[in-house]
Parts: C-alpha cells; structure tokens; sequence
C-alpha cells in the first residue's frame, strides 16, 4: 500500500545539522577566525561587501565563513541582512578626488600630475605558486617605505575636460534612485544602471566588457584612470544642515576613456565610462566602466546591436542574488506541473499515433 | 517569536510600501505592480513575492496555512510555515478550512475558499507575455492598450500544428475582461476555481518585483477559442488512497517495471476525506 | 507641538489591523469596515481617516489636505508625509470640507494607473440599509431619510451580486463626477469614505448606481 511521503521537517533539520559539520571541517583543525578571513582573504571579503552591498568587513567575514567560502551564498546573506537595517539618508556624493591613494595608474599618459602608484597589484608578480607558503611561519612582508602623500591627485578625466576634450557629466542635486528601495524601471537612468552594475556579479559584468572589446558593441576604451583608496563618507544630518565625516571606506575607481565622434548637437569629444566598488574590485570596476559605457549607446545616439548596450538585457541579469535564486529554484518541486505536462503530452501523443496509424492504413 | 527582527520580519516602511502596492492592485484587478522587493533571507524564486505579500498583511490573530505543490510536508512550504512562526509568532495549521490566510505554490486547493480567507500565490514570472514578448517595456505597453492578440495567435498556432492548446499550466487568464493575467504555474485544472473565488487573491513575484490581485467574485476567464473551448486537464483516474475522481492528481512511480499509483496532490484534502470515509 | 495628539499606540500591529480593514474595504466595495484600533485624531479629522493616514502615508507619499494646521502638524509628525501644494500633486487626498473634484486629482497613467490618487473622504455617515444599523434604525424620522436618500447599488468586482450603500454628506454631484472617471479605466481616483470609526471604499471598478 503507498503511504505518502512525510518527515520534510525531520529532513530539514537533519540537512542542517550536517551542513553545519561540513562547514567546520576537521575539528582537529583550528577553526578560521573572522579575523584571519578578514586579514588574510581580503579580496574575497571585498567582493562579499561589493555583490552584498553592505561596508562591512566583519560582518563579510562571517557571511564568508557561514557560506563555506561560497562568495554568491556570502552575498546573499550580508543582502538579507543588510535590508532589516533602517535607513538614516543618503551620504554625500563620495569624493574620490580626495582620496589617500593606494594605487593609481593611467594608461593614457607616461607621466602625470600625481604620480603613477603601483601599489598592492598582482599585475607584474609572475604567476607561479609559490611553495615558501604553503610552510606556514615565513617571516611577515614589510610595506616599503614611501612618503607620505597628501596632496591631492587631480583625474585624468579632469584634465582633459578642463580642455574640453571630455565630455562632463551632468551635475544633479537629485537624489540618485535606489534599487534597494524602488523596482528597476526603463528606460533606467544613469544612477540606476550604476548602481545595479555595483551591485551586480564580477563574473557577469567580465563577461560582457570583454564582449565590448571583440567586437559586441563599438568600443574604444582607454583605461583613463584606476585609483585604489580611501575616502571619507560624509552626511548631512538634517538637524544640523552641514555635512559631518561619518567614517572612510576603500574603494576602487576605473574611469574608461572612450572616443566619441559626436552629433548634431555635440562636438566630437572624448565620454566616460565610469566603474566604482568596494574594496579592492580592479577587475569588477574595469568591467563596470565598459558596460557603463556600452550602456550610453542610446543616449548618446550610436546603434543598439550588441548585448552589452542592451540595457533591459545587462539590468534584468546582472543580480547573481536573483540569477542564483531563480537557476536554482528549478529544484525546487514542480510535480503537479509536470503533471499536467504528462497528461498533455500523452494526449498529444495519443492524437499523432492515431494520425500516422490512419495514413499508413 | 525572533527576537531582533520587527513582526513578520518586514520593517514598517517596507511594509507601508507593499500594502500601498496591494490596494491599487485589488483597484485594478489583473495589473501588475512594481514594487521595490526586498531581500529576504530566502532565496529569490523560492517564495520571497509571496512571502513579502503575506509578512505585510498577517497579524497575530490570522492562523496561516502553506502550501507547495498541493502539500503542507513539501521542504519549501515547511521552510516558509517555520519562517513565519518564528518572525510574526502566527498560529499555523495544515487544513485548509482553519486558514485565514493560504501561502501556495503551485496549486490551489480543493475545499472552496471563504470570504474570509486570503489566497496569496508565489509568482516566479508574473508577465504572461514574455515568451512572446521579453522586454518589460515592451509588455508594459501591450497592456496598456490591452493589445493580446499575440498571445491568442501562439495558442491557435499550437491548435494548428497540434490539435490542441500545448500550454498545459500557468494557463494565461483575462481578468475583469480587460488585463491578460499570469495566474502563477498552478495546474490549468486549477483555473476555473480562481473565476469569481468569494476569497481574495494576491500574487507576489519578489525577483521581479511586481504585486497583482484579483479581487473577490471576479470573473477570471482562461484564454480559449470557440471551436477550442478550455478544458482542464488531470490524470483520468480515481485517488489510491481516498479515491477522489474529482482532484487533482501526482502520478508517484512506484517501481522501475511501469508500476505507478495515482494520490490527491492537496494532502489536505485527501486526509480529510480518508477520515470522514473512516 | 506641545498639544500634539498620540499616533497609533501599537504603530505595528494598529497599523496591520487597520491595514486589513481598509484591504477588506477594498475588496468588497461598498461594505462598511469598523476599525477597531485607532489614534486620537485632531479634530477635524475622524478616528477611520487618521487610521488610513498613519497605515499608508510616509515620507514617499504626498498629502494634500484641507483640514487645517493642526492636522498638518499631527500628520507630519507621525506619518511624516510631505504636503503637496495641489490635490494633483498627491497620492492621498484629504478632504474633510468640500472635496476637491475627482478630475482634480491624479489619475495615474495607462501604463502606470498605480500612480493614481486614493480620495479619503470624510461623509456624515455611512449606512447598509438592508441590515440597518442603530443609525439606520433611526431612520425612522422622516428628515433623516430624507437625508439617505435613495442610496447606492454598487457592483464590479469584489461584489458577488450588487452592494448597497448610503452615504451620507458625500457631494452633491459625486454620483455624476464618478460616471465621468470609468470610462478613464485603467485610469481613475480610488475612494475611501470614512465616517467616524467607520470606513468603506470605492476602487475605480465599481459601478454605482442610484437605487
């Protein structure tokens, strides 16, 4: 006699008890610290902060170490987090101008005004593990000396604008739409495509910029320049009127340099196509100013064709949250739809059988 | 009741939000609605429309009943159900008959729904058009000006090359005669329950974003074509276990020889009727 | 500030319970919803209307009104909404005297009909004169039924065969006003009509009828 299935709740219960154990590993192994997650896997907490959306290092840390180093499921749950908490307003617009810089590099110019500053980069190191680390004990690296830096750097942009070589952004004093607050609609302004592309996965938006470079989308780019810091975040508390720092945070800027031949009402210039995340992101920001970029096709009146420049397209795909949630919901059971679809196919099958059995007669 | 979290999980504003979004959506019935959707702690496509309709219109005098394919004892219903007795401390309960409000996936249930129930359906694609018609734009505008006649175009097509319409679930309905409705991915048997249901109907898409309604007694139509009049489809046979005729049915394999069996997909329904029969 | 009357006691659960009372209005047009929990209202605004406020209004939604600075204050205060200049500039309306014309506030858009303003309008009384209430009950008098009129006939969906409806103190040509908005559809002003601790609601579907 079939007796229907039950013990779902017993299953989930016994699903995380084993989840938790895997998780941990060997106990006979020390248990990670935030700390060392925080201290020593850096980039990954950056890219948790960057996808999840939240400044916090500690709780990217644990988020890391709850997801079992799984950087998707780590931001979905500093996401979920995140919203519970209230919202006091918006920061003043970031000043990245005034940043203390860690790294700074323009590919357009040999020299320039402040400096090119290699800074922490994998670019030049030769790509060969290296056995000295897996003996743990070597001796900790020092940070070479290097002086102390506090004059402003003026951007790349900025100069050629100040020639009138590149075209400037339109100053606002709107308040920039907020996707975690209000649905994504089209067409998306500029505030709301940046934000859905700070927010959206590295692998992603990789993708589609390299796509830009062979030929998806007709893009020029020159990397204008990529700066790497700290900067303050300031807020106006009503009651007070004026701006106070509220603390710093690190970031990385790209700004794209792209030709633009102009249009009736536009000389031919130089536009911009301007990435900026969290932490460490050099990849992710290169990737974000290609697809801002791509993005302004339609305003800036050069044909929609490639994937890149469809903005629908890039905006409604860019979320892994979402992506990983609704890919992996197809495990979800679907039985009684699938039902329906037996039901139908085998009438469907039934009609043709009895069709073809009528012509071979 | 978890502690640290406001009641139901949701904070007010969002709340606020959501229940604005339902109002004009019950005001205009079938239309969707964007909303801004928060992330849940579960993950999107697995209920989070739902759950964010549900978190913003349950209080601690409503017992709440979920549902996942037809079922209470489905992983995912009983994730939602514990969800909602931890953040908002609500009753819960497995028969149909005691909910004020019905959480589903999938189906709706056998028993006819009350005035003073509430229906809240989890909506993974709430466009019926998108096949059609992937730009959000695009369908924004076709409903505007009510402009369906692609979608009656891919049905009569399937009569054409099938004899029969191919689209055997998330049938797409016509609510209040004026907005082409997704009704979520319940079986089309189901359909004809959700014509002029005394409860109210409230469907929820999280990832994207969007609220509809459908209020009470409101008529709800499935697509068809005179000569190709609607008809819901279950497997024509009786229940194992309670030996309904007129349920809708799961096929549950048995064996790797052909054997299978037949049993209700709402376990409700299925259970109550084995112990009236009793 | 110092006069300033309290919002709702349990601004969570007041504003869930008043939330389902207005949702119910809405899904059953014309049926009269009492709102158990609710905040002190300064006069002139009713208990039912303060309770809609404080259950939707925040700071992303306008609010014209014309009930005065008192209530402006108290508004702003628990609800924080901002006050629109115009009824058109408003998602919510609040008319307390004599209300603003239909066609005076925002209709919403064919793409976006959600945009639509939502009238709360203050009346006299509300009455369902199949079942009479202790007001209806008085109705004995002929001056006070006089007053209700004929009453309403409402029907559309969230109404399994037709409604009935009296409403007491609602402008003189709103019957007229209304027919004007339903060919708008999906366009149109979603009403709700409060009176005392009472509510019911009219979403732009409805068909009213007199009789």
């Amino acid at each position: 006699m079939y007796v229907a299935v039950k013990g779902g709740e017993a299953a989930i219960d016994a699903a995380h008890g084993w989840l938790a154990a895997e998780r941990r590993g060997d106990p006979a192994l020390p248990e990670l610290t935030l700390d060392q997650i925080a201290q020593q896997m850096t980039l990954a907490v950056d890219r948790v902060m960057a996808e999840g959306s939240c400044y916090d290092r500690g709780l990217a840390a644990l988020a890391l170490k709850q997801a079992r180093g799984d950087a998707i499921e780590a931001a979905f749950l500093l996401r979920a987090y995140r919203t519970t908490l209230a919202r006091f307003g918006a920061a003043e617009p970031l000043d990245t101008g005034g940043m203390r810089i860690a790294r700074r590099i323009s590919a357009t110019y040999k020299d320039l005004p402040g400096g090119q500053v290699l800074g922490p980069t994998f670019d030049y190191t030769h790509r060969l593990l290296d056995f000295a680390l897996a003996a743990e004990g070597a001796p900790p690296a020092t940070v070479p000396e290097r002086e102390a830096d506090t004059a402003v750097v003026p951007r790349v942009a900025e100069l050629l604008a100040r020639e009138g070589l590149m075209q400037r952004e339109p100053q606002g004093e709107a308040e920039p739409t907020d996707l975690t607050r209000d649905p994504l609609t089209f067409p998306a302004d500029r505030s709301a495509r940046l934000q859905n592309l700070a927010r959206g996965d590295e692998g992603f938006l990789l993708g589609l910029g390299y796509s830009t470079q062979r030929g998806y989308g007709n893009a020029h780019p020159f990397v204008g320049e990529i700066r790497q810091g700290r900067v303050t975040v300031e807020f106006t508390p009503p009651e007070l009127g004026f701006p106070i720092a509220i603390g710093e945070i690190d970031v990385t800027e790209c700004q794209m340099v792209n030709q633009f031949k102009g249009s009736l009402t536009e000389p031919p210039q130089f536009t911009r196509g301007y990435g900026l995340v969290f932490g460490h992101g050099e990849r992710k920001a290169m990737a974000m100013a290609l697809v801002d970029r791509a993005l302004r096709a339609e305003e800036l009146g050069e044909e929609v064709t490639a994937p890149a420049q469809d903005a629908e397209f890039v905006l409604y795909h860019s979320d892994n949250v979402e992506a990983t949630g609704f890919v992996e919901h197809l495990k979800l059971p679907h039985y009684v739809d699938f039902q329906s679809e037996l039901e139908n196919i085998r009438a469907m099958r039934a009609d043709a059988m009895g069709a073809l059995k009528q012509a071979a007669e | 009741m978890e502690q640290g979290y406001n009641f139901a999980y949701l904070d007010e504003a969002t709340k606020r939000m959501i229940r604005r979004a339902i109002l004009k959506a019950v005001a205009i019935p079938g239309h969707q609605i964007p909303f801004g959707a928060r992330e849940m702690p579960l993950p999107y496509g697995w209920g989070t429309g739902g759950i964010q309709v549900t978190a913003s219109i349950i209080g601690p005098n409503d017992t709440l009943k979920v549902i996942d394919q037809g079922a209470d004892d489905t992983t995912n219903a009983i994730s939602i159900r514990r969800f909602f007795a931890r953040v908002a401390g609500v009753a819960t309960t497995e028969h149909t008959a005691e909910a004020s409000i019905i959480q589903t996936r999938h189906r709706i249930p056998e028993r006819a729904l009350r005035e003073d129930q509430i229906l809240v359906y989890q909506v993974p694609m709430p466009e019926p058009l998108f096949r059609l018609e992937p730009r959000v734009a695009e369908t924004r505008r076709m409903h505007a000006l009510a402009e369906y006649g692609l979608m009656q175009v891919r049905l009569y097509e399937d009569i054409a090359r099938l004899g029969r319409i191919g689209t055997a679930y998330n049938y797409p309905v016509m609510v209040n005669a004026r907005y082409l409705m997704s009704p979520s991915p319940i079986p089309a048997f189901d359909n004809p329950k959700m014509d002029r249901m005394p409860a109210l109907q409230l469907f929820g898409a999280g990832r994207e974003k969007r609220i509809y309604a459908v209020p009470p007694y409101t008529p709800v139509k499935s697509l068809d074509f005179d000569d190709h009049p609607f008809r819901a489809i279950r497997a024509p046979h009786a229940c194992t276990l309670c030996g309904s005729t007129s349920s809708y049915l799961d096929e549950v394999v048995t064996d790797d020889r052909g054997g299978r069996v037949f049993v209700c997909s709402d376990t409700d329904y299925c259970q109550s009727r084995r112990e009236k029969a009793a | 500030m110092n006069d300033l009357l309290p919002g709702f006691a349990d601004p969570v659960l007041d504003a869930q319970s008043a939330f389902r009372a207005v949702l119910e209005a809405m899904s059953r047009p014309g049926r009269i919803v009492a709102i158990d929990r609710l905040p002190e209202a300064p006069v002139p605004l009713m208990p039912a209307a303060a309770a809609v406020l404080l259950t939707l209004a925040d700071a992303d939604t306008p609010v014209w009104s014309d009930a005065g600075d008192r209530v402006v204050a108290w508004l702003g205060f628990h609800a924080g909404c901002p006050i629109a200049s115009t009824p058109l500039a408003a998602r919510f309306v609040l008319a307390t005297g004599a209300a603003p014309a239909l066609d005076a506030l925002d209709p919403g858009s064919e793409e976006e009909p959600q945009f639509a303003a939502t009238l709360i309008l203050q009346v006299q009384a509300l009455e369902r004169p199949m079942d009479g209430g202790p007001e209806a009950r008085r109705s004995e008098s002929a001056a006070y039924a006089d007053k209700l009129g004929s009453g309403w006939r409402l029907t559309g969906p969230g109404i399994e065969h037709a409604h009935h409806l009296h409403v007491i103190g609602a402008p003189t040509d709103f019957l007229a006003q209304w027919r004007a908005q339903r060919p708008l559809f999906p366009c149109g002003v979603d009403v709700i009509l409060c009176a005392g601790t009472r509510l019911a609601a009219l979403p732009r579907t409805v068909q009213i009828e007199e009789g």
